[in-house]
């Protein structure tokens, strides 16, 4: 289904589209109370933005030099050109150590490539131990934010969930119960869990370590206790040096949530005696992206969210109207590399206002990409036949003066002259909650003209 | 100093009041004022569609009519901001990049051209102002909420010498009305609550008249507050800056 048809479903529901918004909202303005505290914050989203356009011009070199430090530090290095070989590759590693019971902390990564199915297909429990991605989890949904997997999701809701999964007792959904019966949970899966699996948010070339952001330490909670941890990565993960954290880690957190740091920044470098640690490196379509100089800039992002919750649409729409694993509008530039007739609708999910591209704190420019996806989406996906003719017509009529001023006197008129309920009768999606102006007699051209002819005469 | 005006298509043909209110403004501050008669549009409508490439002969048109002028003025930060931005589909001649150079929103060039500010108005009105997004995003006629630095907007720097005119404050300074070209109707449902949320921000905040740089963005709301009944009306900056009631 296309974006707005998903998006109007979701608003037949007024007063879950307002909580929504503004839920989504105040985390928005607490960044900006945050980032509006940072002096040098733009220079510090400079510094972002070019770290990040040096590190995929030289991707292949930083990959290997990655790879060779992880390696020294006693890591298993893994590649995976695509979503098939990382799920493979990771159910090969949990039969060679016989293990059974995963936990898994958050990762946009393993969503996109539907590592959960995959795992239970070969009869692996795999547990989600972010408290937002396990309530979708038990949901069965996907997660509808990248940083807050389940806000489409009231505590009513979690309340009923619960019950219903957890077995806990009704609390007209008391937050406070809520996530002590969800820790207690866990917490009895953190201490069963025979591998941990694990994104990374930072991958350190120079030293072969890699950083996990989280705030409720699931990460640590889950790769410190379990004798097996598989982190898994885009090759755009990677920074250049262990320095380049102090940049990436002051813009994360702020622009995710307004805070200054994530409370668990957790720094993985080797395995603790007697147990594994794996890394995954994937590729799934970023190198196709970074081969697309109008787009490559999208590989800069550092999933911080930011960019959904200021977009205006995203907000009031949710972000299972994207129906992608990325939503909102880093994901409508993402998406489209991967499958442009799947995900055709999304780039035109935006009003251009570009709000996108100026909270980015790593300035991928998100609203230009939008309208460069658009121009490739008219070309090689079909388009409705009204529309590309109505273009073409309009593309006509503005390339010639005279007919432009013929249109235009047939419009007014008749604004003047049809009847309301014509004017806004089906067709016109315009008129279903709005007015059109009244056609006035005269144009500016008319008005121009009388008065240079007042002038003369 | 010749100035050529362009008046957008829909403000020629639906909002003539706004092109009247400009030339008007202009020639009230002795700008030798040109409107060439074979303008027609800035290419917008079919390039934020997807279809730049049947916007050719708009750009095409746009450039033959102005290229001979010192600046292109329009009461749209749009329309500037497309030309400017997105003239780079037809040949970069020298004609085509002047035009490019040269055009600039009314409020900015009044401000910054012109040097400017207090234009011996009056509005005794409580003034909500719509800050459009590609104005200021693009053309960057003011700071926007998102970005760190010092606060400024020419608009509410011309208004403020306006007789009577008081600002109310909103509570999001800066979010989109939800117009945004055909996305009002191909995304109909988001582009309709985000202009219901927009007015009952200025509703809420005591707003008698919305202005903004651009008609377009006024027109939706417009469309939602005749609809609707609401105690609100809209006009462009320009008929303020033009009044003196």
């Amino acid at each position: 289904m296309s974006h707005s048809k998903l998006a109007s479903i979701f608003n037949k529901d007024e007063k879950r589209v307002d909580w929504h918004d503004k839920a989504l909202w105040f985390v928005r303005h607490k960044r900006d109370k945050s980032v509006h505290n940072v002096k040098g914050w733009e220079e510090l989203r400079n510094l972002g933005h070019g770290i990040k356009a040096h590190m995929l011009s030289n991707l292949d070199n930083y990959l290997i030099q990655f790879e060779e430090n992880a390696k020294k530090n006693g890591v298993e290095v893994h590649w995976a050109a695509n979503d098939e070989e990382h799920n493979k590759l990771i159910v090969d590693i949990l039969k060679e150590n016989n293990a059974k019971k995963i936990v898994k902390s958050k990762s946009m990564l393993t969503e996109e490539c539907h590592l959960n199915p995959f795992l239970e297909a070969n009869d692996i429990e795999v547990i989600d131990t972010d408290l937002g991605e396990r309530i979708v989890q038990l949901a069965k949904e996907r997660p509808s934010h990248i940083v807050l997997p389940a806000i489409h999701k009231n505590r009513h809701e979690v309340d009923e969930l619960f019950q219903e999964h957890l077995g806990t007792k009704p609390c007209d959904g008391d937050p406070q119960y809520l996530t002590g019966e969800a820790r207690k949970h866990l917490r009895e899966k953190f201490i069963s869990a025979d591998a941990a699996i694990t994104g990374v948010n930072f991958a350190i070339a120079e030293t072969g370590g890699f950083v996990v952001c989280t705030n409720e330490g699931n990460a640590d909670m889950g790769a410190h206790l379990a004798p097996v941890h598989i982190a898994c990565m885009g090759v755009e993960k990677i920074i250049p040096k262990q320095e380049h954290l102090g940049v990436f880690l002051r813009l994360l957190a702020r622009s995710a949530t307004g805070q200054p740091i994530t409370t668990y920044s957790s720094h993985f470098k080797k395995p603790r005696k007697g147990t594994k640690m794996h890394i995954i490196i994937v590729d799934n379509g970023r190198s196709e992206q970074l081969s697309r100089p109008d787009f490559r800039a999208s590989l800069h992002c550092i999933r911080c969210g930011a960019c959904m919750n200021t977009c205006p649409i995203y907000r009031r729409s949710g972000g299972h109207s994207y129906d992608a694993t990325i939503p909102g509008p880093i994901g409508s530039i993402l998406s489209p590399g991967k499958d442009l007739k799947k995900y055709s609708t999304l780039p035109f999910a935006s009003t251009l206002c570009g709000s996108c591209s100026d909270v980015c704190p790593v300035k991928i420019d998100i609203h230009s990409q939008l309208y460069k996806w658009r121009q490739i989406i008219t070309k090689e996906t079909p388009q409705p036949f009204i529309k590309k003719q109505s273009m073409k017509a309009m593309g006509k009529i503005f390339a010639n003066p005279s007919q432009f001023e013929i249109v235009g006197k047939i419009a007014r008129w008749s604004l003047r002259n049809l009847p309301k309920a014509v004017i806004n009768s089906k067709p016109n999606a315009w008129g279903k909650a709005r007015d059109l102006p009244l056609g006035p007699k005269q144009s500016f051209d008319e008005w121009f003209k009388e008065r240079e002819n007042e002038k003369k005469s | 100093m010749k100035v050529g005006l362009f008046i957008p298509c829909y403000i020629n043909q639906l909002y003539p009041q706004v092109g009247i209110a400009t030339i008007e403004l202009l020639e009230k501050l002795n700008v030798d004022v040109g409107y060439p008669s074979g303008q027609t549009c800035c290419g917008q409508p079919m390039a934020n569609s997807g279809f730049e490439y049947e916007s050719n002969g708009a750009c095409s048109n746009f450039v033959e009519n102005f290229k001979d002028f010192d600046y292109i003025v329009t009461p749209s930060g749009s329309c500037a901001y497309h030309v400017k931005k997105h003239y780079d589909i037809i040949p970069q001649t020298e004609e085509v990049i002047k035009v490019r150079n040269n055009v600039y929103e009314l409020c900015d060039f009044i401000l910054n051209i012109l040097k400017i500010k207090d234009l011996g108005a009056s509005f005794p009105y409580k003034i909500g102002v719509h800050k459009s997004c590609h104005g200021l995003r693009g053309l960057r006629l003011g700071s926007c909420s998102e970005v760190v630095g010092k606060q400024y907007s020419y608009i509410e720097e011309l208004l403020q010498e306006v007789k009577g005119v008081e600002l109310m404050p909103l509570s999001r300074t800066d979010e989109c009305c939800g117009f945004g070209g055909t996305f009002a109707v191909t995304e109909e449902a988001i582009s309709v609550k985000m202009g219901k949320d927009k007015i009952q921000d200025h509703l809420d905040s005591g707003v008698e008249v919305i202005t903004a740089t651009d008609t377009s963005c006024l027109m939706h709301l417009e469309g939602l507050i005749n609809r609707n009944k609401q105690p609100l009306k809209v006009l462009h900056i320009a008929e303020i800056l033009n009044s003196n009631l």
